[in-house]
């Protein structure tokens, strides 16, 4: 079995956003870049598979669209486990302009990973298109997977529950959290071996992106909190319910 | 001049912060508490290599460069100094000096199990009555043919208790002098062995230190590291490259108490505004910026002239007095930032300025590196 991850590079969460002077586009200076925080979760699934699994996965790939910059979050990737990656190499315009770059590559395999969305622009919608194109199935808001016999089971959090379904392959599955617990940390061994791993760099087909974005804006800054009179400890139960959903 | 890092080193020091600030941050007010060794911490950084970084792959190491070396050791000091001097001396005393010295049966017998981290490397050198003044050793290692006896007390051994290959120095030749002294591989399990209590520290509680006495303990003779009398040069050679370690760590101590100060300011208000809007605060935090700064460039100098290949005594030398100073200084400040809150064990700061002391004694004291500077300045 072949799995594919697709990789976002974003910038680091912690990141403090800054646009260009007529906020049209992110300022990347001085910007650490990091794997996509799901598809880092991916990965590491997708890693505890291959090792649990007894030679059912066969090889590990990852894949993304972006300049030569973005190699060191492939790198990583390799670094964490990783056999082989695919750089298509193009800014990553929007997510049809992704997801038709990728569906040139990703042919072939058993298994796609895409996170649920991207940190960054949290577009959501690379994966759905990249399955459609494909041709293949899909699943979103996977947040477990186990390979039974050749097929896949697959966890979904819905509202209220969880759901449990059996699928065949080939698959899409559209990653959130709890796919795993914490992403890898590259051991030495990993990080020496990344050097010799194949990175490939393709270049992207002609198409184009279907939008453009007119003007960003950051969110007004968060409130520090929010007060609730003592005669009305009730509302506090409904907002840690509704709003803050901790309950 | 080039002051990039290469993306390898990027990645172990993102390696190094992740564990750090994800998984030893858990624990290490508890075991700093309960003074608990780091049986968990050391067993997975031993699978993601750090317990042998240095050591070349050819031995089970991560071949890692030096640079790198003080990359993860900063960061993991930031959070945790104990589970860092257990990494320390397992690589860059322990398997260093038997990289570098040793035969190529030790090096199959001990740098690899030592280099997975599977066994936990010591150093013996210090005594009761030989600190500082190393020359002095009591501990004899007397030549009986075929093998060593070793008869002697040895003071202060980190992980004397959790590691189980030990590096003893010992007298042969009393008459020599510092010139008789050999550097002997021990396998703690040797008949003859025994601890003394766990010492109850001011800081780095959560890693092990005792007392270790030898009694008629027998060592085979080719567990000797080099030539008959090679001991001292080892021990001075190897806490050459320990120094790096140790400078890193002191490092990491004072950027990691930055770190803290710095956020801290950006959440506590005084009269009405936050503390960095008071310049005195603010003026803190640039001078703590400034001495990290440069213990920083200082380790990294040492780091980059031993990865050349070039003489680093000196600079490591620098590097371990600067850094270890300074993290007194900035650690200090830090609980002061703090208030009353850096005064009690929630907010870290207190942990690391009672760590930071000790990097100002161990592996040299600030005045021995002041005495091995001077030394080099008036050749
Ligand atoms: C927690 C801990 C862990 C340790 N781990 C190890 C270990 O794993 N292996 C090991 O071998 N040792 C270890 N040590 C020992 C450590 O290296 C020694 O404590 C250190 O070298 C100082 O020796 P001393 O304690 O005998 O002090 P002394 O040598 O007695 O020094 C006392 C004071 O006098 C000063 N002084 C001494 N000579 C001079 C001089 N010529 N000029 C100016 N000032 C001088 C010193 O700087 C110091 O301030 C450890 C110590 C501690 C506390």
């Amino acid at each position: 079995m072949k799995i594919l991850i697709l990789i976002g590079n974003v910038p680091d969460t912690t990141t403090k956003v800054r646009f260009n002077a007529d906020k049209t586009a992110f300022d990347p200076t001085g910007i650490q870049w990091i794997i996509n925080p799901w598809d880092e979760l991916a990965l590491t699934r997708a890693m505890d598979l291959k090792e649990t699994t007894g030679g059912v996965v066969s090889e590990i790939v990852v894949a993304n669209v972006g300049r030569q910059e973005t190699e060191g979050t492939l790198r990583k990737a390799l670094a964490i486990g990783a056999d082989k990656a695919i750089r298509i190499d193009a800014d990553a315009k929007d997510a049809f302009y992704v997801a038709s770059q990728l569906a040139q590559v990703a042919k072939g395999y058993d298994l796609i990973f895409a996170g649920i969305e991207a940190s960054d622009y949290n577009g959501s919608a690379v994966g759905g298109m990249l399955a459609e194109m494909l041709e293949i199935n899909s699943v979103s808001a996977v947040s477990g997977i186990q390979i039974e016999n050749g097929n896949v089971k697959i966890n979904r959090e819905i509202d209220g529950g969880s759901q449990t379904i059996a699928l065949p392959l080939p698959l899409l599955a559209i990653v959130q959290k709890g796919i795993a617990k914490e992403p890898r940390i590259p051991a030495m061994r990993g990080i020496m071996m990344a050097r010799t791993k194949p990175l490939e760099v393709v270049q992207p087909i002609a198409v184009e992106p279907k939008t453009n974005i007119t003007v960003f804006t950051l969110p007004a800054p968060k409130a520090a909190c929010k007060k609730i009179a003592e005669d009305q400890a009730k509302d506090l139960i409904y907002l840690l319910r509704d709003e803050a959903k901790v309950l | 001049m080039n002051f990039t890092f290469t993306e390898e080193q990027l990645m172990i020091q993102q390696a190094a912060r992740d564990y750090a600030q994800r998984e030893l941050i858990k624990d290490v007010i508890e075991r700093d508490h309960k003074a608990e060794y780091p049986t968990r911490h050391v067993k997975a950084l031993a699978e993601l290599g750090f317990l042998g970084m240095l050591v070349s792959p050819e031995y089970d190491g991560g071949g890692m460069d030096t640079v790198s070396y003080v990359l993860a050791m900063e960061e993991l000091s930031k959070v945790d100094a104990s589970v860092s001097v257990i990494i320390s001396v397992n690589n860059s005393l322990v398997c260093y000096g038997i990289e570098k010295y040793g035969t190529e049966d030790q090096k199959q017998k001990y740098l690899r199990v030592l280099a997975r981290g599977e066994k936990i490397g010591a150093f013996l050198l210090s005594e009761p009555e030989a600190g500082s003044d190393a020359t002095s050793q009591k501990t004899t290692a007397e030549d009986m043919g075929d093998y060593y006896l070793v008869n002697g007390t040895k003071n202060w051994i980190t992980n004397a208790h959790s590691g189980s290959i030990y590096l003893v120095i010992a007298q042969t030749h009393p008459e020599k002098k510092h010139r008789g002294i050999n550097a002997l591989i021990v396998d703690k399990n040797t008949p003859g062995i025994s601890l003394g209590p766990h010492e109850d520290k001011m800081g780095m509680r959560s890693s092990d230190t005792h007392s270790v006495m030898f009694t008629d303990v027998k060592v085979p003779k080719e567990n000797r590291i080099g030539e008959d009398g090679f001991g001292f040069k080892f021990a001075m050679s190897t806490l050459e490259a320990g120094r790096i370690g140790i400078a890193s760590q002191a490092l990491g101590l004072a950027s990691g108490a930055m770190e803290r100060s710095i956020a801290y300011t950006k959440e506590r208000k005084a009269f009405g505004k936050f503390l960095f809007e008071h310049q005195s605060v603010a003026f803190k935090l640039a001078e703590m910026a400034v001495k990290v700064e440069n213990a920083r460039n200082l380790c990294l100098k040492a780091a980059w002239l031993k990865d050349q290949g070039l003489p680093y005594g000196f600079a490591s030398a620098m590097a371990k007095q600067y850094a270890a100073d300074i993290a007194m200084e900035v650690t200090t400040e830090a609980v002061q930032i703090h208030g009353g809150y850096g005064y009690v064990k929630e907010y870290h700061v207190e942990r690391l300025m009672r760590e930071a002391k000790l990097t100002q004694i161990y592996e040299g004291t600030s005045e021995i590196q002041k005495i091995v500077i001077s030394r080099e300045l008036l050749k």
